[in-house]
């Protein structure tokens, strides 16, 4: 087997390195946040739970960052999307979903920034009905139209510009609206530091 | 937190002590190789003379070898070409919705979020995984020079893992998904996966162990490690319950870059460092390099991941580590590079002759540009723009496009004539595939590079707007579509060689 062994042996060890950096010692690290941290966020509910998995299934991650960065890093903050984000605003999510890529803009507090449900099932139906340059896939298979003057049910939405045409949102598409306007990353970084601090030393 | 400090102190000792035992080999002269081993892929009197696809004058030593564990590999090569073509469909279907957004999109099934891991996993987990290990468990006794032992296991593995794959894909259709880049297979498919991929890693690692070869050639130590590194960092990313919040992002994107770093890469570059003087005739340039840039590309490529995540919520030493290791990786890329460019300078002419020589040089010169661009972009401020745009697709595609598939095609032309014993006679169309792949990669990765440029000073601009950033994209998307189709078709073209190879009729046998 002449001298395979040395390199077994080294590629052990590097990788074995590599788990102890990337792995373990921030595994440590950020159990700490998720301890002193749960007083400043709140749970999702059960439909934003939901909600939430719908986001995974239909991919939305791979076109939104839920992650702001600093304003030395990009323009963020002025595009309106809050401030720089922190370990703790992720406390509930499992799994993350802090994306890398921004075809679409980032998502961290759109529940403040589009507090409106109807906008959002719009939205998702067919974006370009209210963001003419949108290239945003619709979810029209989420909802079904029903062609009659008076709304059809409690939850039915009038599509603009279209005589007695309602939207009717099916539970996913709720859901997943409840899951947006639950977005809203917007605790004071000074109380997280605070609440961090009261606990353990803040050892970033 | 006990267990956790456990595994904490347990990790550290033994990488250290795995550095120590490396120190003290070094010293002892174990690691320093001969040059002449460089020459141990040769046979007798082989020195010298070009090996071209068409296998003429192989001789029997090689043909003994090769056809050991035939069907076995057969049975991963076809099954990766079939996904790759799945693969690069789906690809260009999600590449034009982003410029005709409303194309197939009424239905649940063909929604770009849906479309886009597909295209991800498939060509990960169904085309470069597989194609890989095909050529590598090819490659690995013509360099033990034994037979590839207890090979009938890897028909177990390859309808498990493709078995695997198919399944996945069916369940991330509908909904089933761990929702993380580079791990959507739903948890239990990766326990297939896992199995599959030991059953693969037992042959051959048996091969090596029974092997009385005195010297094993650099190809070897990057497939054995490779082979090591992946099970591990498979096992580990995969493991969900371990990991929480923006920890588990830090996972992820450990695995996702370690996917490239510790396994597509070393299994490519092995075939490189194999077919490269196989081909031309003539050893590598410099033995002893290609020695400093494997235990380069071991150290630093294992930690480089957090370059992903570069402005986000995580801890800034683990960020500024990445830093210095992705700078770090010039070292081992420039070595490689000097000693597969020079090797390819000297003996230029063999790329009018051979086709496959074209593929690998192709996908060295690939290897080289894409790995500094990514050592480039790392920094922070070039990571500033290039964050969160096409950029990083673009730079995807050239490092598992432009490199790597480029010599898993040359790697498997090269391959599978000696495998059959047939000699294909139509050489024009593997070099219609070559210019028709290379032409579509270029058109595909130099635009959207300069779009996602653009796209990234828009997001930097405090007076622009979101809608700026987008809008820049859209000629460069487009172009995208036109290389991506390209792309395609030479997929269609290789599909068709490697039928046509494998119904070509049997050569004769030089004794």
């Amino acid at each position: 087997m002449s001298k395979a062994y040395i390199f077994v042996f080294g590629g052990v060890s590097t990788i074995t390195l590599s788990i102890f950096l990337f792995v373990l010692v921030p595994r440590l690290q950020i159990s700490v946040v998720n301890n002193e941290g749960k007083s400043i966020q709140s749970p999702y509910t059960r439909s934003q739970l939901e909600g939430r998995q719908t986001y995974i299934e239909y991919g939305c991650v791979y076109c939104h960052t839920q992650q702001v960065r600093d304003p030395s890093a990009g323009a963020d903050k002025y595009f309106g999307w809050g401030r720089a984000s922190v370990p703790s605003d992720y406390i509930f999510d499992r799994p993350h979903l802090l994306g890398t890529m921004r075809t679409g803009p980032d998502l961290s507090n759109i529940g403040l920034r589009k507090p409106s449900r109807i906008w959002h099932h719009l939205h998702l139906f067919d974006p370009r009905l209210l963001v003419s340059w949108s290239i945003m896939p619709g979810f029209p298979f989420l909802y079904k139209t029903v062609q009659i003057e008076n709304s059809p049910a409690k939850n039915a939405i009038k599509i603009p510009n279209n005589p007695n045409l309602w939207l009717l949102p099916s539970e996913k598409a709720e859901n997943l609206v409840d899951y947006m306007l639950s977005l809203k990353r917007d605790g004071s970084i000074k109380d997280i530091n605070n609440n961090i601090q009261k606990g353990k030393k803040n050892e970033f | 937190m006990d267990a956790k400090l456990v595994f904490l102190v347990l990790t550290f000792s033994i990488s250290i002590l795995g550095m120590f035992a490396f120190v003290i080999a070094l010293i002892q002269k174990q690691v320093l190789v001969p040059d002449s081993a460089s020459k141990s892929i040769f046979g007798k009197n082989e020195i010298g003379l070009t090996e071209l696809e068409s296998n003429g004058n192989i001789s029997k030593t090689w043909r003994i070898l090769d056809q050991s564990a035939r069907n076995p590999i057969l049975f991963f090569i076809v099954s990766s070409v079939i996904w790759l073509v799945i693969g690069s469909i789906l690809g260009l279907l999600v590449s034009l919705k982003f410029h005709q957004p409303e194309f197939l999109g009424a239905d649940d099934f063909l929604t770009f979020g849906k479309l886009r891991p597909l295209h991800l996993n498939v060509i990960a987990y169904g085309w470069l995984s597989p194609a890989a290990l095909a050529v590598a468990m090819w490659l690995v006794p013509r360099m033990t020079r034994i037979p590839l032992q207890n090979n009938k296991i890897l028909y177990g593995s390859g309808i498990l893992w493709n078995f695997g794959v198919f399944a996945g894909c069916v369940g991330l259709l509908y909904g089933y998904t761990d929702g993380l880049e580079w791990l959507e297979f739903w948890w239990p498919i990766d326990i297939l996966l896992a199995i599959a991929g030991a059953m693969v890693a037992i042959p051959l690692f048996k091969t090596v162990y029974k092997s009385k070869e005195k010297h094993l050639y650099v190809s070897m130590w990057y497939t054995i490690c490779a082979l090591i590194w992946f099970p591990v960092l498979f096992v580990i990313a995969n493991s969900h319950f371990l990991h929480t919040g923006v920890q588990q992002a830090i996972a992820n994107w450990w695995f996702a870059h370690n996917v490239l770093g510790l396994w597509v890469t070393p299994l490519g570059l092995g075939i490189i460092y194999y077919l490269l003087p196989k081909i031309t005739g003539y050893p590598i340039a410099s033995y002893q390099l290609s020695l400093f840039g494997f235990w380069g590309l071991a150290l630093f490529y294992s930690q480089v991941g957090m370059h992903h995540l570069l402005g986000g919520p995580i801890p800034t030493w683990i960020a500024n580590l990445s830093i210095v290791m992705s700078a770090g990786m010039a070292i081992p890329v420039i070595t490689v590079a000097i000693n597969h460019h020079v090797s390819t300078y000297r003996h230029f002419h063999v790329l009018k002759d051979s086709v496959v020589l074209r593929f690998i040089v192709f996908g060295a010169m690939s290897y080289t540009i894409s790995s500094l661009q990514g050592s480039l972009h790392s920094i922070r401020t070039f990571n500033y723009v290039t964050h969160f745009t096409h950029w990083t697709v673009s730079h995807a595609h050239l490092g598992l496009y432009g490199f790597t598939s480029m010599v898993l095609f040359g790697g498997i032309y090269f391959a599978l004539p000696r495998l059959m014993g047939t000699n294909f006679r139509k050489q024009y169309l593997i070099n219609a595939h070559f210019w028709i792949a290379a032409v579509g990669i270029i058109i595909y990765a130099v635009p959207l590079g300069i779009g996602g440029w653009l796209q990234g000073q828009e997001l930097r601009n405090t007076s622009g707007s979101f809608e700026l950033s987008l809008k820049i994209t859209m000629p460069y998307l487009f172009l995208r579509s036109i290389g991506g189709t390209l792309m395609l078709i030479s997929h269609f073209l290789f599909l068709f060689n490697v039928v046509g190879i494998l119904k070509s009729p049997k050569d004769t046998v030089k004794s």
